[in-house]
């Protein structure tokens, strides 16, 4: 057996005391990012080692929002992969369309880009008012700021662009009130949304879902990890429902692979296949 | 019997060029992986793997997370990814901000790949504008493997490799020419 160097044990070390303390559990998150990160929390909390990172967290709670930054915050994009939106205008709600009421669950909705990315596009489709939204992180700050629905004015125009190569309608400029340097996304768009502290690591199924996106989470899981969260989408959606995966996930290297078939292959759309 | 267990290469501005000259002449039964990070605008879809394997051998493909890494093929990071190497060989994306304005960036696949290989390591870094892979370079160093720079004076542009020799006085300065041929000598005779 290979010899573990002394960071990784202490990173392992350091991995279970959260999870002991805290509850919050990344023992199986993908090593490679959890050292990046770690390694990055060190130098800002200015520990000379990950065991004296260990010895911080464990004696000062206070720091713990900060230290779930580092490990779980994703700066997404409204409409990320334009056309991953489009094929679910296009190909996707033609189903959903059939159904008199629907549940969508935005799976590690980090600060909310996904979820009102989905509201609008519901709403431009007409399916809003039939519809509920699940928006769910771990992180309670990244949930807050997801609730809150305000992003920086810079990034607007990259999110307009993106809007309308998705197929929207109309203009983005109809969703947000521009203040000082933010915008201010429309509060009744996340007026169908319930938002939840939910992991995917430890909790259980969330309801009869006919559509789950969960995009670039489970980049960070390693494969088994990521096969029990697979599990997990699996038991929460309806037969025939859509799981949506970011552009480069794949549902090929899991054990639940045969549960689901490719919808379409090119946008990591999935369907859940009728027999159980 | 060789060590050598994987290849890491980086480059930039002009490292096309010299990639069109490294990993076509390779055999498509080479007995090592190799991943490539090519700074690339994110909002291009990549046409660098299908590029590439139109001239090569080897399997070429864009790496998908969780995937198994196989010796005799190429993976390029995709654009505005990270791609990483994870203990259990196997490839890994990551979202994670851009280093030195780089999303992929050559230092986080180095420096991920030097941890799993350690001196079973081959690192290259090839021509481009900045000083990504300085020091994914001196990782790869410091974990025992081997450290290759293309030639400043042949390089497109010469910041890449200047930096990468700066940061790692031990890397051998080689045309790309002379790199098939040390990998040609270290991978396939040796193996």
């Amino acid at each position: 057996m290979m010899m573990l160097k002394i960071e990784d044990i202490e990173i392992r070390l350091l991995l279970e005391a959260i999870f002991l303390k805290y509850h919050y559990d990344f023992r199986g998150y993908s090593m490679a990012s959890v050292k990046r990160r770690l390694k990055r929390a060190q130098e800002y909390f200015g520990c000379e080692t990950i065991s004296l990172l260990q010895d911080k967290i464990l004696h000062h709670s206070d720091i713990l929002p900060e230290l779930l930054g580092f490990m779980t915050i994703q700066v997404s994009e409204f409409f990320r992969d334009p056309l991953y939106f489009k094929t679910l205008r296009e190909k996707v709600l033609p189903h959903l369309r059939t159904y008199p009421s629907l549940k969508v669950w935005i799976a590690g909705c980090s600060m909310g880009e996904e979820l009102y990315s989905f509201a609008i596009m519901f709403r431009e489709a007409g399916l809003e008012d039939r519809t509920i939204f699940y928006a769910t992180d771990i992180n309670p700050l990244a949930l807050k700021q997801a609730q809150a629905g305000v992003y920086p004015l810079d990034r607007i125009k990259l999110f307009t662009e993106n809007h309308q190569k998705s197929g929207g309608h109309g203009s983005l400029s109809e969703y947000y009130t521009a203040a000082y340097d933010r915008a201010r996304f429309d509060p009744s768009l996340r007026s169908r949304t319930v938002f939840s502290d939910h992991s995917l690591v430890a909790d259980q199924v969330f309801g009869e879902m006919h559509l789950i996106s969960c995009r670039n989470v489970m980049i960070y899981f390693d494969r088994e990890l990521q096969d029990r969260a697979i599990g997990l989408f699996n038991d929460s959606l309806v037969r025939k429902g859509f799981l949506g995966l970011g552009a480069k996930e794949s549902l090929q290297f899991s054990s639940h692979a045969e549960a689901f078939e490719s919808f379409v292959r090119e946008e990591k759309i999935y369907q859940k296949r009728s027999e159980p | 019997m060789s060590d050598l267990a994987a290849i890491v290469i980086g480059g930039s501005a002009g490292s096309l060029e010299a990639l069109s000259v490294l990993l076509p002449a390779l055999p498509a039964d080479f007995p090592l992986p190799i991943m490539v990070v090519v700074h690339i605008p994110p909002d291009k879809d990549s046409v660098l793997a299908e590029l590439m394997q139109n001239k090569c051998d080897l399997v070429v493909r864009e790496a998908m997370d969780k995937e198994p890494i196989v010796s005799g093929t190429v993976y390029f990071a995709p654009p505005d990814y990270h791609l990483q190497v994870e203990p259990g060989h196997y490839l890994s994306l990551s979202m994670d901000e851009p280093q030195l304005f780089s999303r992929p960036s050559i230092n986080v696949l180095f420096e991920s790949a030097a941890d799993v290989y350690g001196k079973g390591l081959i690192g290259i870094i090839l021509s481009g504008a900045n000083n990504d892979g300085a020091q994914g370079l001196r990782a790869v160093v410091q974990g025992g493997g081997l450290a290759l720079v293309q030639n400043p004076d042949e390089a497109y542009s010469r910041a890449m490799p200047s930096a990468a020799l700066e940061a790692c006085g031990e890397a051998q300065i080689l045309t790309s020419r002379e790199m098939f041929l040390f990998l040609k000598e270290r991978c396939i005779h040796a193996s």
